[in-house]
């Protein structure tokens, strides 16, 4: 394992979730799960962050912001949709202003399903980004774009 | 004590210093997670944060951003050079600053706003620690001027026989009020939070991403070890038992640091200012007229 698996720090963003997937994504950072053993930080910044956590379906309204949000986020980078309204939109799928999942609008590695998800689910969901996100590293070094 | 020794000693400083600097940061991270009940990262912790950092793409706002936060960088290390190597205590007092200004500039430099008041916010900072960073050293010359005839060489402070601590007490109890603006800890993390979601998001670090924050990583790690070594000269009396004296204060000095960032919610730039100043003015302005009492 490289220092990119054992240093995955995350951007959290509520795209337009009803707070209970983001409520259990805060759930893993407290003394109970304490994502941190495994080096994960909860950065507010996208500059510095690997792995970006999206809860809620995305809509008219934040489309944007969710592109410029992956965009600012430096490779190798990894996308994980939290909850059942990220993976495709849940129960809000039919609503006027509502586009669907995060794949709508940003290319999503890891799925973790649940209404809430739980967070023993989300921490394994990040663990499959880190392994996605390990693959990206090893495919830039490939490259020698880094 | 021989030139090439305290050649020896920044040499060592330059090369060591990282580790050392990762591993205090390392504890630093274990032993806040306990505070709060949780396991905590392994101590390695950091060293895999800046090896990653190094390892992503960059995306630099601007070509100018990287130079100053390698200035940063190297005006941190050269300060800490000079202040191992027993170089003057005044002209480590600027340069420490000089390093200060570029992180500013650096944070200036983008068009992020929360970088920009972050920026803001590091100035205010520095105003407030400043001027007791100053009487520090003005403190140590009038304590050498007992019997040395007055002296800002660092190497002279470390070997006087006399305890710095004693006649000082007061600049020291107002620097280590001081080293928590300096170590950005919590109450006084204006500019820069460790911890996530603050309100100006990373602050003066917003825009750092990849390489550039790596070096502003190393940089806490170079300029923490030296904080610690200024607070060990308090003690130091050219023999061993002040320089274990030294470091036993410096680490009991961190491990309160780190009480106090875990024990205090972050307030705002003015009491900064106002504890900042009232530290110096009473502390540190009421200690240098006792030493001149006893001049």
């Amino acid at each position: 394992m490289s220092s990119t698996s054992k240093s995955p720090w995350i951007l959290h963003y509520d795209a337009s979730s009803c707070n209970g997937c983001d409520i259990e994504v805060l759930a893993c950072l407290t003394p109970l799960y304490d994502a941190e053993r495994f080096g994960v930080i909860n950065t507010g910044d996208p500059k510095q962050a690997d792995i970006f956590l999206i809860t809620g379906s995305v809509n008219d309204q934040n489309k944007n912001v969710v592109r410029q949000l992956y965009d600012q986020m430096p490779e190798p980078k990894v996308v994980v949709a939290v909850g059942i309204c990220a993976c495709n939109g849940g129960i809000f799928r039919d609503c006027y202003n509502i586009l669907g999942g995060a794949d709508t609008v940003i290319p999503v590695d890891v799925y973790v399903p649940g209404c809430a998800a739980r967070p023993e689910s989300i921490i394994d969901g990040i663990v499959k980004g880190v392994a996605v996100l390990e693959e990206k590293r090893a495919l830039m070094k490939k490259e020698g774009r880094k | 004590m021989d030139d090439w020794i305290l050649l020896l000693c920044a040499i060592i400083f330059v090369a060591l210093a990282p580790f050392a600097g990762c591993l205090l940061s390392g504890v630093d991270r274990k032993i806040s997670a306990r505070m709060q009940g949780r396991r905590g990262p392994p101590l390695s912790q950091p060293w895999h944060d800046v090896r990653k950092l190094l390892a992503k793409d960059n995306n630099a706002p601007n070509r100018f951003q990287d130079f100053y936060v390698a200035c940063y960088l190297i005006w941190i290390i050269v300060t800490g050079a000079m202040f191992f190597a027993g170089m003057d205590l005044l002209l480590v007092v600027f340069t420490l600053i000089l390093a200060e200004v570029f992180l500013v500039l650096a944070a200036y430099c983008s068009g992020s706003p929360f970088a920009q008041v972050g920026a803001q916010r590091e100035i205010y900072v520095a105003m407030a620690y400043e001027p007791m960073v100053l009487l520090m050293a003005i403190g140590f010359y009038l304590f050498m001027g007992a019997d040395d005839g007055g002296s800002f060489r660092v190497i002279d402070i470390a070997e006087s026989s006399d305890m710095a601590i004693i006649p000082m007490l007061g600049i020291f109890i107002g620097f280590v009020i001081i080293l928590t603006m300096k170590l950005r800890k919590s109450p006084f993390d204006l500019s820069m939070s460790h911890h996530a979601h603050q309100d100006i998001v990373r602050g003066v670090a917003t825009e750092f991403s990849g390489r550039t924050y790596a070096m502003m990583e190393v940089s806490h790690w170079y300029e923490n070890i030296m904080l610690l070594g200024m607070v060990a000269l308090f003690f130091q009396n050219g023999e061993w038992t002040g320089f274990i004296l030294g470091m036993v204060v410096a680490i009991l000095v961190y491990l309160l640091e780190i009480w106090l960032d875990n024990g205090f919610a972050r307030m705002k730039w003015q009491t900064a200012l106002k504890t900042g100043w009232v530290a110096a003015l009473i502390l540190g302005l009421g200690n240098i007229a006792v030493l001149l009492v006893i001049a």
